[in-house]
């Protein structure tokens, strides 16, 4: 599949928002962080920055964005269109909570609610994103069970390096979030693995011959109907990655996991700002691998059209 | 809304013969005549002279050497939307510009309320959608919706653009819904097949699959051809001064 920058980045930065939104709703919502307003107002304007640039740079992928407001209407049978609405809905809980927490400094009773709201908002809309692919029959690496539990792992995984970034720089950082940083990267690197295990696993049950309906023996593609590359074969014929998908696996595992595992461990050990600074770092270094990643999640995906090209 | 319609009064769709199928593209090209002017009007054509042809076509010929024990054989497969039973590409449709019609389970296109998202295009496993870039919607093959219930064409015409022009009636239009259509009757009869069935979408159109190889048909080796050598004499000399 072609690797569109607007919507890999926007995968990458609507995750990384919703899971700093789902840690600052609930942490702060209850308290467990005191209300801090620069902490507060830093870390919200970074997750619903994150959010807002991300669903922006998704309109950029459309061939008509100023139709974009008719995506909301489909809720009952797309996903997409369930991902435009959770993502707007979200937005209302969180504002809501982020008056409450950031500007009046208050936790507990409406705030929680409203920081829990905000939090459950951002679990259903990276459920919604995670859906949108593992819901496409035709393309056999997304459509596994290893998808959707993928966005969110993600998604907690570099909501909580960013998280413990912020922490960290306005020294107040519960060791626990450094620690919840470290396994969530931890766990990101291992279900990334099992991914990649799996899908060079697959078999795929379709083949040239049950695409064309001819039983048995081979099947070969002998003249294409045109000479250009055309659409289908831009959107869902890319192949560039695939020559070179061991060397991005590589530069994903060392900038998305390890990378910032290393420098979170040695956070543990730094005083302040040494230790803000590498936790900075790590979550940079993530976050770039992270775009990484999902360019590979959509290069490496094999769509059934290409048997029909005979790639 | 992209919610499917749980049954369709009819089935209609196309079965193709891939025995009789010699790809002379003559369907290609009446589709894209034919449909240019018509429903999903232009089929646009980005470049069509410069370097890089690239445009919007409902109906690609492919051509394919399947090779079993018997022995090879070249298949000329042409490849449309198959209007399926449950279109993924309908339900996947944000904006409900893609709906499957309740009366003839045609899957359409509302160029008006499609926001070129693409998604129906990934959703769809045969690459029956392409998008045109020009004006940023998605376009696909509509049955030929215009001509089939069209009142101004004589009732002979009124069929898909590509079962009128093709010229070995390797296409065939009709409701395969009515086991009773002749249609449905030559599916039977030639074990019409659904393509990639494994994955669930229910296409309604069918393929025939190539017939058996027949042992009346001449076997014979045909003869080495000759190497060319410069003739000699009278003949050679006019041979050579003919050709200068």
């Amino acid at each position: 599949m072609h690797p569109a920058f607007s919507v890999v980045f926007f995968t990458t930065a609507t995750g990384t928002g919703y899971g700093l939104l789902a840690l600052l709703g609930m942490l702060g919502g209850l308290g467990v962080i005191p209300a801090d307003f620069w902490l507060g107002f830093v870390g919200m304007a970074l997750a619903l920055g994150l959010i807002a640039a991300g669903l922006l740079s998704s309109t950029g992928h459309l061939g008509r964005p100023e139709r974009a407001w008719r995506a909301f209407s489909q809720w009952r049978s797309s996903w997409l269109s369930r991902e435009g609405v959770a993502s707007v809905t979200a937005f209302i809980p969180a504002s809501i909570f982020g008056i409450g927490w950031v500007f009046l400094g208050k936790s507990g009773g409406w705030v929680a609610i409203t920081g829990l709201l905000a939090a459950a908002g951002a679990v259903v809309t990276v459920c919604t994103t995670g859906m949108i692919y593992a819901s496409l029959k035709p393309i056999a690496q997304w459509h596994s069970r290893y998808t959707l539990p993928a966005y969110l792992i993600f998604a907690a995984m570099t909501g909580s390096v960013l998280a413990n970034a912020l922490f960290q720089s306005f020294s107040a950082s519960p060791s626990a979030m450094l620690a919840l940083a470290l396994l969530a990267t931890l766990a990101g690197w291992g279900w990334k693995l099992a991914t990649w295990r799996y899908n060079d696993r697959l078999e795929i049950p379709t083949t040239a011959n049950t695409a064309t309906g001819l039983t048995g023996g081979t099947v070969q593609s002998i003249e294409w109907p045109h000479t250009e590359e055309n659409y289908l074969l831009k959107e869902m014929g890319f192949r560039i990655a695939r020559k070179h998908s061991a060397k991005l696996r590589r530069i994903t595992q060392a900038l998305a996991f390890i990378a910032p595992a290393i420098l979170l461990v040695v956070a543990f050990f730094l005083p302040w700002p040494l230790g803000a600074i590498a936790s900075v770092l790590a979550a940079v270094a993530q976050f770039a691998g992270m775009l990484v990643e999902r360019w590979l999640f959509f290069a490496e995906a094999k769509h059934t059209v290409t048997l029909y090209y005979g790639r | 809304m992209t919610c499917l319609p749980a049954q369709t009064d009819k089935k209609l769709g196309l079965v193709i013969d891939l025995d009789t199928c010699v790809g002379c593209q003559a369907c290609v090209t009446a589709c894209k005549e034919w449909n240019t002017g018509g429903h999903m009007a232009p089929l646009t054509d980005i470049e069509p002279y410069g370097g890089h042809v690239d445009g919007v076509w409902f109906n690609r010929v492919h051509t394919y050497e399947h090779t079993t024990e018997l022995g090879g054989r070249t298949v000329n497969f042409p490849r449309s939307c198959l209007h399926c039973e449950t279109p993924a590409c309908v339900t996947v449709c944000p904006t409900g510009a893609s709906y499957k019609r309740a009366s003839d389970g045609i899957v359409l296109v509302d160029e008006d309320k499609c926001i070129g998202c693409k998604l129906c295009s990934w959703a769809c496993p045969y690459g029956a959608r392409e998008f045109d870039t020009d004006i940023g919607v998605m376009k696909k093959c509509t049955l030929c919706v215009d001509r089939i219930y069209n009142d101004n064409l004589a009732e002979d015409d009124r069929v898909p653009a590509c079962v009128a022009a093709c010229p070995t009636s390797a296409r065939h239009f009709g409701d395969l819904g009515d086991p009773a259509s002749a249609i449905s009757r030559l599916v039977e009869e030639r074990g019409g097949v659904a393509l990639m069935p494994e994955l669930g979408y229910k296409p309604t159109n069918r393929y025939l699959p190539p017939r058996a190889r027949s042992e009346r048909a001449a076997n014979v080796d045909a003869p080495a051809l000759e190497p060319i050598r410069a003739e000699g004499g009278f003949l050679g000399w006019i041979d050579r001064m003919l050709s200068n």
